[in-house]
């Protein structure tokens, strides 16, 4: 018997603290009266985590954990989703009259469930990440406990999702039985062996390989749900609009980002010798993302399931970028990623200040004439919308540009053609919500719920969307040095 | 490298020019909207003062060379290898003077006539003529692109925020018609990108050879950006619509400038990049020149609306202006840039004049006027002058454009120029027909005891009736911009093989 090894803490710490601070955050709800508080402890959480990520680099219990730059770039993602949500919530949860602690708590959870997704080096820690931060994000869905259609949105996710995690489960099963590990570098090596074998003997070809198709379609199936791409979006809208819109902005955001982290990293890395078979599978449903999440979105009157088919449009875009296979390719959905969170971010963060005590605020109608009562709010909305549309000079554009770039490079015009066609069809229902706010006549007035930490938020998200739309290369630096050049 | 002369000044005057505007409109911002007099006076101060920033580009350019002047280079995203690089060359100077000029004018014109949300009105106006300047001045794919975008914004707020009553409509159609275009064109600039060895550098993209299939694909993805902004026909539907709807500023920026850049896309890109294509494509191009030319005319014969005759008139306009740039012989291309400029001129001064009437009437319909020669002779008498110049009178600046195109187009084909002819007969009966049923006939009860132009409006139009003269009398003066520059053009153009190319056995061998 093996003496006991202590394993190497320190690519974990951030992950360790993250769980700390979430129990904290558990533990303080009992004692503070002021919720508020807790929500402050999350961001002081934040600080101390991404203190931690400085001195976490390296893999750990036995690479079934990696602490890499990749990771590291995820996790930034997610601790800034994070970060904006706590500050746009601070406020409309009291407004919802569910102002409780472990709001805050369910939220630093499902973040270091996404953290360690990012982190997974292995199926099984894989799989641990995927559940923990899902159970929590179908709790914070449902959050609202006396409003039915927040019910529904958390039961229909709940039950989409764990169907999603079946499939995930067959697939982590089917490639045990075909590699006998769950290691996803020794699945790689053994991947590419039985390539090497295939093409040997002739006989067999990938294709042909079934056992392995078919867990690269249970995997892609899985992955789809979290990050919402056809034919896996149909829980999206419903989850979106009923969910607490705080949620919303989290759930568009995080679990999207830590879908495209693990579909980078197991597609990649097990699957990285087999590209031609998964960009097989990834093509047709990156095409229909793009198709079903823009065409919907088109006739939406609610501006939460507006932007929950805009997000299932956005996760067909940042397929490009994987389906190109590149490092520059996952660079650019990195950098995606980072520019989703913030203009969407943004985005939520106007929809949630029109939310006041008894008026709700979610329909696209209720935008109209808010340049003339708030010319500020509509403002901002109008950059997050030119944004989405990816028009220059904003963000938007530049992670797009970079997405569409890496797929031409790796020889996909012809999916980028698309893919701007449907952009140019995007434009047409984000500036409908301009058009409302510009060009119409206020019908009732519209009281906004400003406070500190929303604006706050709505600057962070305007400046970022601003300032990465005209200098994008220290950001897209980043990503690169992050995805391993 | 060597296609550029130095900037020997040292002034980074065309950066001033671009930011001087957008750095108005960020001032403009701060400002309370209550305080209406201080937003209008400071957005006509810094109209003036970009324009006054503009002039040493017309004194000071060197005409005796094709190079690019007045340049600027700095690293921008040195990953992508993308540059903030601007220059002029003769081409582009002028149309960056007609962008200062112009912007003046539409603050002049819309002193009054704007009312609601003049703050946001303002700023779209100046961050508009940032973007156009820089359109015009861009050296670079990327920054290129970014301008061209950027414009979108303002225009789609000016269409659809100050507008006529059909003014949503007509945004959306135009925003989502340019923006079509204008992604697909994004595409060819990655695909040119990646094949030229990964610099967006115009000078460099034009130094290299593309293989004939390659030119013939981006030919297309260019053309979808730039026949749309043109208008060519059959995509022009767009521009009756926002041209009509659009404020009086609004139409007059899209009509002077706006409209110019699908040309000067032409001119700029299209034509050195794919040589070989763009001389495939010339008996197209010519025919749907021709279609454009005498369908915008007769469309004009049955218009009733003010506006929506002008806009179609544009469209026959720029049919001229295509027409003479894919004949590809120096007096088509000279006449072709020149009438771009004329074209700005005229119909921005027809859109001022429209502008100036619609305020007092609030109609559009010509049914509703009638005689106003007799209650507004002053004003007569300068649509008069607008008028004769946009059917080419001799001595006005129309004659000249139309001329060296005509000449132009012939050369290329015959029937071309024969059929470009009749848009100008045609142009003629529109025109006039217009000008009598406004101007003459009995005064219509709702002009009568109408105010004559007062100064304000006056100081807007006798700049561009000066011009229309100083064109007219001495075309020299600025076809002198642009002798060397396309003499250059052409020799690129024209130094692959010369041989007739069948256009539609070349598309489908092409396609297989």
């Amino acid at each position: 018997m093996t003496p006991f090894v202590m394993p190497d803490l320190r690519p974990v710490m951030p992950e360790i603290i993250m769980t700390i601070f979430a129990l904290v955050a558990l533990l303080a709800d009992l004692f503070l009266k002021r919720k508020e508080t807790v929500g402050f402890l999350s961001v002081i959480s934040v600080a101390a985590v991404i203190y931690a990520l400085a001195g976490s680099y390296g893999t750990t219990f036995n690479g079934m954990f990696i602490a890499d730059g990749y990771s590291l770039f995820f996790k930034l993602v997610f601790l800034l989703n994070l970060t904006l949500t706590v500050l746009i919530s601070v406020k409309y949860i009291a407004v919802e009259k569910v102002n409780f602690g472990e709001y805050y708590s369910l939220i630093l959870f499902s973040t270091l469930g996404m953290m360690i997704m990012a982190s997974a080096g292995d199926l099984i820690v894989l799989y641990l990440g995927i559940e923990l931060m899902a159970l929590s994000t179908y709790i914070l869905a449902g959050f609202i406990r006396y409003d039915t259609k927040s019910n529904e949105a958390a039961m229909k996710y709940f039950l989409l999702g764990a169907f999603a995690s079946a499939f995930l489960l067959y697939g982590i099963a089917l490639i045990y039985g075909l590699t006998g590990t769950t290691d996803l570098h020794k699945i790689g090596e053994s991947v590419n062996r039985l390539i090497g074998e295939s093409k040997t003997s002739s006989s067999i070809h990938p294709f042909t390989h079934s056992p392995l198709l078919l867990s690269m379609i249970m995997f892609a199936a899985a992955f789809s749900f979290k990050i919402a791409a056809v034919p896996f979006h149909m829980w999206a809208p419903d989850a979106y609009e009923g969910a607490p819109t705080s949620i919303t902005a989290f759930m568009s955001v995080g679990p999207k980002a830590a879908g495209f982290a693990v579909i980078g990293r197991v597609f990649l890395t097990a699957f990285g010798s087999v590209k031609m078979e998964w960009s097989a599978i990834l093509i047709p449903v990156a095409i229909l993302t793009m198709a079903a999440g823009n065409i919907a979105a088109l006739s939406q009157t609610n501006i939460k399931r507006m932007l929950a088919y805009s997000s299932i449009a956005h996760a067909g875009y940042a397929l490009l970028g994987i389906i190109a296979g590149s490092a520059d390719g996952v660079a650019s959905v990195m950098n995606y990623m980072l520019i989703y969170a913030f203009m969407n971010m943004g985005a939520f963060a106007v929809v949630i200040t029109l939310r006041a005590e008894g008026f709700k605020g979610d329909n696209i109608s209720d935008y109209e004439g808010l340049a003339k009562t708030h010319p500020a709010a509509a403002a901002l909305m109008l950059v997050f919308m030119f944004s989405l549309t990816g028009i220059p000079p904003t963000a938007g554009f530049m992670g797009k540009f970079y997405v569409f770039m890496s797929a031409v490079n790796a020889g996909y015009t012809w999916l980028v053609i698309i893919a701007v066609i449907f952009s140019a069809i995007s434009a047409y229902f984000y500036l409908r919500i301009v058009m409302y706010m510009y060009m119409r006549e206020p019908k009732e007035t519209v009281r906004l719920t400003a406070s500190p930490s929303i604006s706050l938020a709505l600057a962070i998200t305007a400046i970022a969307v601003l300032v990465i739309g005209i200098l994008p290369s220290a950001f897209v630096n980043f990503a690169r040095a992050a995805a391993g050049f | 490298m060597e296609q550029v002369i130095m900037n020997k000044s040292g002034f980074p005057i065309l950066s001033a020019l671009i930011f001087l505007p957008i750095a108005g409109a960020l001032l403009l911002l701060l400002i309370n909207r209550t305080k209406e007099a201080l937003i209008k006076w400071l957005s006509l101060i810094v109209s003036i003062a970009a324009f006054i920033l503009s002039i040493p580009l017309f004194t000071n350019f060197d005409k005796t060379t094709h190079l690019m002047q007045f340049t600027e280079k700095h690293k921008w995203i040195p990953l992508w290898n993308v540059n903030y690089s601007l220059g002029l060359d003769g081409i582009s100077v002028l149309f960056v003077l007609l962008s200062t000029l112009i912007t003046i004018l539409c603050v002049l014109i819309s002193w009054d006539s704007i009312k609601v949300k003049a703050k946001e009105f303002y700023i779209s106006i100046l961050i508009m003529e940032g973007a156009m300047i820089g359109v015009f001045c861009s050296l670079d794919f990327m920054l290129f692109y970014l301008f061209w975008e950027a414009m979108l914004i303002p225009m789609y707020l000016l269409i659809g925020v100050w507008g006529g009553p059909n003014r949503i409509y007509a945004a959306v159609k135009f925003f989502l018609y340019t923006l079509v275009g204008s992604v697909l064109m994004l595409v060819g600039i990655i695909v040119l990108y990646f094949h030229a060895g990964q610099t967006f550098n115009i000078l460099e993209l034009m130094a290299k050879a593309y293989p004939y299939k390659l030119q013939f694909w981006l030919f297309w993805a260019f053309f979808a950006a730039f026949a749309v902004k043109v208008p060519m026909f059959p995509v022009h539907t767009w521009l009756p619509d926002a041209h009509t709807e659009a404020p009086t500023a609004g139409s007059v920026i899209l009509a002077a400038v706006l409209i110019k850049m699908g040309a000067y896309g032409f001119l700029r890109f299209s034509l050195p990049l794919f040589p070989e294509a763009s001389k495939a494509m010339t008996p197209l191009m010519l025919t749907l020149s021709v279609i454009a030319i005498i369908y915008g005319a007769v469309i004009c014969l049955a218009q009733t609306d003010l506006k929506r005759l002008i806009a179609y008139s544009s469209v026959s306009h720029m049919g001229f202006v295509t027409l003479g740039i894919f004949a590809l012989n120096v007096q088509g291309m000279e006449g072709g840039i020149l009438q771009m400029i004329n074209h700005g001129i005229v119909t921005g001064a027809l859109f001022l004049s429209v502008g100036m009437i619609y305020d007092r009437t609030h109609t559009r319909q010509i049914a509703d006027y009638g005689g106003v020669a007799s209650v507004m002779p002053v004003y007569a008498a300068a649509f008069m002058i607008f008028t004769l110049a946009s059917i080419g009178l001799p001595a006005t600046n129309g004659f000249i454009g139309e001329f060296l195109i005509i000449l132009g187009g012939f050369a290329a084909s015959q029937w071309a120029g024969v059929l470009a002819a009749t848009g100008i007969i045609i142009g003629a009966g529109y025109m006039l027909w217009l000008y009598q049923r406004v101007f003459f006939m009995e005064t219509n009860t709702k002009v009568a005891g109408l105010n004559d132009i007062n100064a304000r409006e006056m100081l807007a139009l006798l700049p561009l009736a000066l011009l229309i003269f100083w064109i007219g009398v001495y075309p020299n003066a600025f076809l002198g911009f642009m002798h060397e520059s396309v003499r250059h053009l052409l020799e690129r153009v024209n130094a692959g093989s010369a041989s007739e190319i069948n256009i539609a056995k070349n598309i489908m061998e092409i396609l297989k």
